[in-house]
């Protein structure tokens, strides 16, 4: 969790990651940032994100994103 | 048979009666022997193509599904003996499997798609290139487009997606996907349904609903006014201009700018309201196509809230799997390290946004005035994008600037002339010409010629330009008034509304429809893509 967060904090230091539940919603994370974070996290946690999982539930906050990863690395 | 004539009034008339009078369980066949007379009415030779994409679609997406249930099966007998890279590496060669499948389907529904609507275009094109090397022109064919396929295709190439990505099940009642894949309502211009949303309320028993009927009719009205009065009113106009485009330069241009947002808004949404109304009369919802999308504040916000199940379609069907696919992945990577990290991070949204935009526009329609349409929608986007930090720093310069009505107004003045002037390519259908046209905005000065009588040259008559006046000005109120809860949901609560909107439609009807003196309905302009 403290890595995802760590990339997160890069993209956008101002934000609160860890309170923020409706980045998409927001419009905190827009098409650029989603595509980046997947990125990031096919580097550092070798889990490949598919195009069905980018839905706003899974990337509204930095828990459903930790979530979808840990889900993706067991299936 | 367009939805403003008298025949689609008796179809719909006669199909909403034996809907609700019938036994519930029946009520989802009357639905799908509608649509399919619906459909013959536009040419039952057109019936083929329609069934092919069906009958594909079904087929593909029984056989995804089966192999979708053998593999859970299989990872379910075997959980205590397989270990997690094994099980991983089973369901990603079954993935692949099922890939092949659905590429197969993609190419026989798109494929004809393309066969059926990009011919022309491209056999054009060549036969462009073919004269530029000296040899005698050859003859093009003209294929005739049949009704409504961008839209049943783009709607099956989703559900087959959706099945691939075990999203959804797939539909094993042969009758109940055709009914899916042909609602006569949304068969012309949509909206682009998704199965899961759509499926099972198609095929669900519906019991009338005073409430549901009665706001589903004022949908209905309210969307023939946009047509009738608005839509068709400004298409007179926009005629003259675009015909005499020679003569109608300078000024006239920005006018015809202005006039064409105003006639494809009422002619877009005007026909969605009435797709959407008639569907609510029988108790079924789909999904909203448009959210005030003159109140966007930039280009971005515009195409949330135009065409929405559209752009939401290219978002989840091309734009993320391009753009997080393994070669893109790979591509980025490749980019930051030898390109910097700047590049390496937008190069794969770049690349998608910029096909995305391209597919976008050949959806609208074979020719080159589409496709530069959505590569300028393209280019504004990634403009903007690239500005960011620009309009950072000045609003950090101007604190409070952002929160004022004013600026706000200014931003939805600056996005809804931005897209009107980009989407004036639709009218002259010719790049070079457009360009050009464009350009006399600048350099002839005619606003004195058209203050001094030459508005009323294009077609309508003082009158005319009052009713087109008085109908933006309706529907701007309406969508005022309806910004927390639509007004018709609050119209309906009044019992003498249905008999109310009844008149008001057998009126319009009467004044401005096909019965009306001298009066010609124009197509749906979106029925035409």
């Amino acid at each position: 969790m403290e890595e995802l967060l760590l990339i997160l904090k890069r993209m956008h230091p101002d934000v609160d990651f860890e309170t923020n539940d409706d980045l998409i919603g927001e419009g905190v994370l827009d098409s650029l940032d989603i595509v980046t974070l997947i990125t990031e996290i096919n580097t550092t946690f070798d889990v490949a994100i598919p195009a069905e999982e980018v839905i706003p539930e899974n990337f509204n906050s930095a828990e459903a994103i930790f979530a979808m990863i840990e889900r993706l690395d067991e299936e | 048979m367009e939805f403003h004539s008298t025949s689609f009034l008796l179809f719909a008339f006669v199909t909403l009666l034996l809907y609700f009078t019938v036994p519930k369980r029946f009520q989802w066949w009357i639905l799908l022997a509608a649509n399919y007379v619906f459909y013959a009415f536009a040419g039952l030779k057109y019936l083929a193509f329609l069934l092919f994409t069906t009958l594909v679609a079904y087929v593909i997406a029984r056989w995804m599904q089966q192999r979708i249930d053998a593999e859970d099966a299989y990872v379910l007998a075997h959980r205590d003996t397989m270990e997690k890279a094994e099980r991983k590496a089973f369901r990603s060669s079954e993935k692949k499997k099922r890939l092949h499948l659905l590429l197969t389907g993609l190419f026989l529904t798109l494929g004809l798609l393309a066969v059926v609507k990009y011919t022309g275009f491209v056999l054009s094109g060549v036969r462009t290139i073919w004269v530029s090397m000296g040899n005698r022109p050859f003859s093009v064919p003209t294929l005739l487009l049949p009704l409504g396929i961008s839209f049943y295709t783009f709607q099956t190439v989703g559900y087959l997606i959706d099945v691939y990505r075990k999203k959804i099940k797939a539909e094993r009642n042969l009758a109940k996907f055709a009914l899916f894949v042909s609602f006569f309502p949304q068969l012309i211009q949509g909206p682009l349904s998704r199965f899961g949303d759509l499926g099972e309320q198609l095929t669900s028993p519906h019991a009338f609903s005073g409430s549901a009927f009665g706001a589903g009719l004022l949908r209905v009205v309210w969307g023939y006014f946009k047509k009738i009065v608005v839509a068709d009113t400004a298409m007179i106009a926009v005629r003259t201009l675009v015909e005499q485009s020679t003569a109608y330069n300078g000024v006239y241009v920005f006018l015809l700018i202005l006039l064409y947002s105003v006639q494809i808004y009422g002619d877009f949404t005007g026909g969605i309201d009435i797709t959407i109304g008639l569907s609510e009369m029988m108790g079924i919802r789909l999904a909203e196509n448009f959210n005030r999308p003159f109140a966007s504040r930039s280009t971005k916000e515009y195409w949330r809230r135009w065409h929405i199940t559209m752009g939401a379609w290219f978002t989840d069907y091309v734009f993320y799997p391009l753009s997080v696919s393994n070669s893109m992945q790979r591509l980025s990577k490749w980019s930051r390290a030898h390109l910097g990290e700047q590049i390496g991070k937008r190069l794969p949204v770049y690349f998608a946004t910029v096909v995305t935009w391209f597919l976008t526009g050949l959806w609208h329609g074979a020719g080159m005035n589409f496709i530069v349409w959505g590569l300028l929608n393209c280019l504004v986007i990634l403009v903007s994008q690239e500005l960011q930090p620009l309009y950072t720093r000045f609003h950090k310069r101007f604190p409070g600037l952002a929160e004022r009505k004013g600026w706000q107004i200014f931003q939805c003045v600056r996005t809804f002339l931005l897209m009107g002037w980009i989407r004036s390519l639709d009218c002259y259908r010719d790049v070079s010409k457009t360009f050009y046209l464009w350009g006399t905005v600048f350099t002839k000065w005619n606003l004195p010629a058209l203050l001094a009588g030459g508005w009323l040259d294009l077609g309508l008559s003082v009158v005319d330009w009052f009713v087109l006046g008085g109908g933006i000005l309706l529907i701007f109120a309406v969508s005022q008034l309806g910004k927390r809860e639509p007004l018709r949901y609050r119209l309906v609560k009044r019992p003498a509304v249905l008999c109310l909107c009844i008149c008001i439609l057998t009126v319009l009807i009467l004044l401005f429809g096909s019965y009306g003196i001298g009066y010609d309905a124009s197509d749906f302009i979106y029925g035409q893509f």
